[in-house]
């Protein structure tokens, strides 16, 4: 098996950020007391006055973000998934999305990235939350381009929006040379007719290494990775249900209400094929990450069960299968 | 109702009312204090007025704490709010944040006052599809600065907005207009210590204290006091004041500071000031006259 080279989102994230800033005098960091686990010690070197760490408060942070773009700055509220969406949640509804403020939420370390440190710092709800608030687009980097590019469209862009950034090491899985990121718009990796299995996050290289599992068992996979969670490029969900057998979704967040549950309820309403959600429903046991992916089913053994088994071909001879989450 | 016969549309200014808005402010600029109190009496009294007629006609409003803030409204939107109603989003404007957004009838009839839209819309508060929600909100308001409602919002926002300001040289000031029941979210606290903190001296935060919440007194469901303590332990200036008299809120939140620090004017109200059966009732926090008390009302506010 070749080992492919893994990259943690969060230093393109900042490497991004710096970039920009060197030429938009308004975009500004918030984070609290953050700037490590943010990787902001670069932005906060380079640009001392537009670091505005305001401690361990993040309603106190999300609040400030909003008055920032008020006074027409751009700020990056930064800070662990968890904390930022668990514990600012009502001030992202009312003062972000609801105001319509130009902030950028930029949620570090989702997902089951905190590992052994527990479900306290999971972040694996946040996706469902936030794709309940209207106006707030949810966008969910796969790997170091994707969120280069996507940290460029946010700040191009007037409104809000939150960022997924991952801290997880993942492999590259952009195809070199298109555009790595388009709002809005799923992405298709791999042509397939028989499933699809559709990705975010954490989870796009493992339903990429899944697909070749299910081709060698003679099953073609089609993989897509799904960057902005909301809005949901309905177009790409509904040719999957038209054109493929049966859909598999796999996140790093509860599927009840996250990327699944989004997934389902287009093909719900348009095309009903059978389906999977994979991602973890319960509150995680202790593990470093790795095995808390593995045993919750998400590693390319288990999205590969998964679509056997939706497909009615059973398990089979896959080897390595993770468990059941 | 059809979905055709609806309240919306779009907040435009008026441009008369922001005349005579400019004349009072000119007015105000060259007047002796008794001639300025008499003004900002006179524009606080409409305000009271229209503030009755409105929730009265909308059957919805919070009636008491909007008779409680209207001097401050008056105050700083007639003698000391640097804003251009023609141009509500004015990058160099002062901010005025309400915190206790539920108090939305006076803030909205404060802002038809300063010409941002007219008054005639005050009739379509919380009317079906109307922009002027019984919470203020941003998008659809001229002159709100951020949506409010949800109590413990406006201090973390103003604190934000005064520290963009000050990044980007402007002078503009930040007002933020809090309740005190409101002060037992900790999310003020948190805002206090930043503001503090960062030496945010353009931010002033004004509390309409009127001494009661929803269901009781403050000091009966969790106790504020000694509150001009707790904000000079985190740091702040405080003046206390009488929110009732316009001059001695001017000199409150206008008087220089000697130090660089955010400033908390505790203003001193009565909930539902001027209608005497309304005065420290606590069942007039949402309560809507009825005809009778309508017109005894505005029989008061003459």
């Amino acid at each position: 098996m070749i080992v492919e080279e893994t990259h943690d989102c969060r230093d393109a994230f900042a490497a991004e950020l710096v970039r920009l800033a060197r030429h938009d005098s308004r975009i500004v960091a918030v984070c609290n007391d953050s700037v490590g686990s943010s990787k902001l010690a670069a932005f906060a070197q380079e640009f001392p006055d537009r670091l505005i760490n305001v401690g361990i408060a993040e309603q106190d942070m999300v609040g400030i973000g909003a008055g920032l773009a008020n006074a027409g700055l751009v700020p990056f509220v930064c800070g662990a998934a968890t904390f930022l969406t668990a514990r600012a949640l009502e001030q992202i509804k009312a003062d972000v999305a609801y105001s319509l403020a130009n902030v950028k939420l930029c949620g570090m370390s989702p997902g089951l990235a905190y590992g052994a440190l527990g479900p306290t710092h999971h972040s694996t709800e946040d996706l469902s939350w936030l794709r309940a608030i209207a106006d707030l687009p949810v966008v969910v980097p796969a790997d170091p381009a994707q969120t280069s590019a996507a940290i460029r469209w946010a700040a191009e862009t007037t409104g809000p929006v939150f960022l997924r950034i991952g801290r997880f090491p993942v492999p590259d899985v952009s195809p070199p040379g298109g555009p790595a990121f388009a709002y809005g718009r799923a992405v298709r990796l791999r042509e397939g007719e028989d499933a699809t299995l559709v990705a975010t996050g954490t989870m796009v290289s493992r339903a990429l290494q899944a697909a070749v599992l299910l081709a060698e068992r003679g099953v073609e996979a089609r993989v897509v990775n799904v960057s902005t969670i909301s809005p949901l490029d309905r177009d790409e969900i509904i040719a999957a249900a038209r054109q493929t057998r049966a859909v598999v979704t796999a996140e790093e967040a509860v599927p009840t209400g996250g990327l699944g549950a989004a997934v389902a309820e287009v093909v719900l309403e348009t095309r009903p094929v059978p389906m999977r959600l994979l991602g973890p429903r319960t509150f995680a046991p202790t593990g470093e990450t790795a095995f808390l992916l593995e045993h919750f089913g998400l590693t390319a053994e288990g999205i590969a069960r998964s679509a056997l088994d939706v497909l009615g071909l059973g398990d089979g001879d896959l080897a390595g299968a993770g468990h059941d989450g | 109702m059809t979905l055709t016969q609806t309240a919306g549309g779009l907040l435009l200014p008026d441009h008369d009312a922001i005349g005579e808005w400019r004349r009072l402010r000119d007015r105000l600029a060259h007047a002796d204090r008794t001639a300025s109190a008499a003004a900002l009496a006179a524009l606080a009294g409409g305000i009271r007025r229209t503030v009755i007629s409105t929730i009265r006609t909308a059957g919805l409003g919070h009636t008491g704490g909007d008779l409680s803030v209207t001097d401050i409204l008056a105050t700083l939107y007639g003698a000391v709010l640097r804003i251009d109603p023609a141009r509500p989003d004015w990058p160099e404007r002062d901010r005025l944040i309400l915190s206790k957004g539920h108090c939305s009838v006076a803030l909205y009839t404060t802002l038809t006052t300063c010409g941002f839209f007219p008054a005639d819309r005050l009739a379509t508060f919380a009317a079906p599809m109307s922009p002027l929600n019984g919470h203020p909100s941003r998008k659809a308001v001229p002159g709100v600065e951020t949506s409010s409602g949800p109590l413990g919002h406006g201090l973390p926002v103003g604190v934000g907005v005064a520290v963009g300001l000050r990044l980007r040289g402007s002078p503009a000031r930040t007002v933020v207009v809090l309740g005190d029941g409101e002060l037992q979210e900790g999310s003020n606290w948190e805002a206090a210590m930043t503001a503090a903190h960062r030496g945010l001296s353009s931010l002033t935060a004004v509390i309409d204290r009127n001494g009661l919440q929803q269901g009781a007194s403050t000091g009966d469901t969790n106790d504020l006091e000694p509150l001009a303590d707790k904000w000079r332990a985190f740091g702040w200036e405080v003046a206390e004041v009488d929110g009732h008299d316009h001059l001695a809120l001017l000199d409150a939140v206008t008087a220089p500071r000697a130090e660089p620090r955010p400033r908390c004017v505790i203003a001193r109200t009565v909930k539902g000031r001027g209608v005497s059966f309304m005065e420290d009732r606590v069942e007039w926090h949402h309560k809507v006259p009825d005809a009778e008390q309508t017109r005894m009302a505005l029989e008061e506010l003459r």
